[in-house]
């Protein structure tokens, strides 16, 4: 595989914020790579810094083989971008920015198709101005996918959008790539990134924290599995020194939260009901917890929350 | 090109649909001509230097449209299409910076012709209008024109921060020109200090150019109306380029 993007220690400064500093990461062809981080972690930065249209104030980058603030027409003609915030004249109809936006592109694909992968087909006469939010970011998506290019920058993918709709365009991304095109998106869904991206780089204060297959980082970073239950009776005698030999334990009224220690999920299950049952003691509702993105996402990053 | 031209007739279409700039390009000056035209009829008197009403109003509206699309028109499309991000959207696609700013140009500059043509043909079938110039020269005097004051447009649009300053300043500029100049209404009527002021205004030397090449003036007797227009449409055009900015 080769390297579609190289990013070697990007720096972008506004006034007193450095809203990247030193980032380095590769893209590779025909991944789908997600960057996470809190808001103002510099994600958009980063990308549009890629995109040609915010100039780096250190480092260097390579898109497609060249440098972007130098040679924009090969980026222009084969990258497909979404801005996360865009728009387009209040009285353009659906169909007239699809037919537009074809025309600057050799390659573009047909829009009717994309019209109706996207569901907007009873759309397609209205204007731009009387579309609902989560119809204006489809139709951006379908902008951004519309030229058929080597490489799609999505800048938050499905902010806004309907569950259903989410889940369409996860197909959609997953087609694009699986024609062997690369995507770089942003997201702030842990459950999109852990579904879509093959790799997730989590961004904050313009570093980047962590950076690997979604699998390996919750492996790595994700902590303990869970499991929860509560108690329909009093607890019985030594019952919970017997579950403290299995894990952590938090009890907040009669629901119990066991975290294993170095346990498999399933022995850390088996042994909690095993206890359960020998003690004789009732207990509903029971459910295991497996680390997800999100732990990730909050360990690297903290709970607080950012201006 | 293929672009070029899809783009420019996307944003004649949005032109067509934004009501109030349609209206003051196409209806208002004709509505204008329809008023006085029946009021003052078309015969020929004295004040007008043996020309009636409507030989005198077509050119003047003209210049009228010309600075309305200019400095209204133009400016606000561009500012507001640079304040919602529709240029910057524009611009990462392969499309050319200058299509995109040439579709606005082209569109405004055909908008501005069908105005005139609109009044000179209400002109020619209603009022019998005396035309005693010369096609080809009127058309140039009229490209010249309408370049000079889509190249200040450009400046103004380079200039203001918001499409809601655009339409402001717009107004402000446009307005008192419109009366002082004898565009709005014939300079004859104006008190003196009024026509002095004039001397001091753009629009001014696109009616004066207009009016005498309508009545068959040759183009040696507005040698400084060339040189102000010529002069504005060089400046603004090397002002916007270094001025012109896309977000
Ligand atoms: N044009 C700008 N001028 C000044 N500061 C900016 C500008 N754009 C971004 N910043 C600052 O840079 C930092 C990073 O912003 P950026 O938009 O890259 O964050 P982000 O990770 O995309 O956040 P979000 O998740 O909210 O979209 C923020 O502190 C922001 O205030
Ligand atoms: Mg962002």
């Amino acid at each position: 595989m080769k390297s579609i993007i190289q990013v070697n220690h990007l720096r972008k400064v506004y006034g007193k914020t450095v809203a990247v500093d030193d980032i380095s990461f590769e893209v590779q062809e025909g991944e789908i790579f997600g960057m996470v981080g809190p808001n103002g972690a510099g994600k958009t930065t980063t990308i549009e810094c890629l995109e040609g249209l915010r100039q780096p104030d250190g480092g260097s980058l390579c898109v497609l083989g060249v440098d972007p603030q130098k040679d924009d027409t090969i980026l222009r003609s084969n990258t497909g971008i979404q801005l996360q915030q865009s728009n387009l004249p209040d009285r353009m109809k659906v169909w007239e920015a699809l037919d537009l936006y074809s025309s600057f592109y050799t390659h573009a694909v047909n829009w009717e198709g994309l019209l109706s992968q996207l569901g907007l087909e009873d759309k397609r006469n209205t204007p731009f101005a009387k579309l609902s939010g989560g119809q204006k970011q489809r139709l951006f998506i379908a902008l951004a996918i519309l030229p058929d290019p080597k490489l799609v920058f999505l800048d938050e993918l499905t902010t806004g959008l309907d569950p259903q709709a989410r889940h369409a365009i996860w197909d959609l991304v997953k087609d694009v790539r699986s024609k062997g095109k690369t995507i770089l998106m942003t997201t702030h869904f842990m459950e999109e990134a852990e579904r879509l991206c093959d790799r997730v780089a989590i961004i904050d204060h313009g570093r980047l924290v962590a950076l690997d297959e979604p699998a390996a980082l919750i492996r790595k970073l994700g902590g303990k599995e869970r499991v929860a239950f509560n108690l329909e009776s009093s607890m019985p005698a030594d019952f919970e020194k017997a579950l403290a030999r299995l894990g952590l334990v938090e009890i907040e009224g009669e629901r119990v939260i066991v975290s294993g220690n170095d346990h498999h999920q399933a022995e850390l299950v088996g042994e909690v009901v095993r206890l359960l049952t020998t003690t004789n003691t009732r207990f509903r509702d029971l459910r295991t917890e497996e680390p997800n993105l999100e732990d990730v996402f909050l360990k690297m990053t903290g709970r607080a929350m950012r201006e | 090109m293929k672009s070029l031209l899809k783009m420019t007739w996307m944003e004649a279409k949005l032109f067509l649909r934004e009501p109030v700039g349609a209206f003051f390009t196409l209806a208002f000056p004709l509505m204008m001509l329809f008023l006085f035209g029946s009021i003052y009829g078309n015969s020929p008197t004295s004040m007008f230097n043996g020309y009636g009403t409507v030989d005198i109003s077509i050119p003047a509206y003209t210049a009228m449209i010309i600075a309305t699309t200019g400095l209204m028109g133009l400016t606000i499309t561009l500012a507001s299409n640079r304040e919602n991000g529709v240029l910057r959207r524009l611009r990462t696609t392969p499309v050319s910076p200058l299509a995109i700013l040439a579709a606005q140009v082209i569109v405004m500059f055909i908008m501005t012709s069908l105005g005139m043509l609109f009044l000179v043909l209400a002109g020619k079938f209603v009022y019998h209008v005396h035309f005693e110039g010369n096609a080809l020269s009127i058309a140039a005097g009229f490209v010249l024109s309408c370049l000079s004051f889509y190249a200040i447009g450009f400046i103004l649009a380079s200039l203001v921060p918001t499409a809601r300053t655009a339409q402001v300043v717009g107004m402000v500029l446009l307005y008192p020109m419109l009366f002082l100049s004898g565009a709005g209404f014939p300079r004859e009527l104006l008190p003196e200090t009024i026509k002095k002021i004039s001397t001091f205004l753009p629009l001014t030397y696109v009616v004066n150019l207009l009016r005498g090449l309508w009545i068959g003036e040759s183009w040696e007797q507005h040698l400084i109306s060339v040189a102000i227009l010529g002069t504005m449409l060089v400046v603004g055009i090397l002002a916007s380029v270094k001025l012109f900015r896309w977000e």
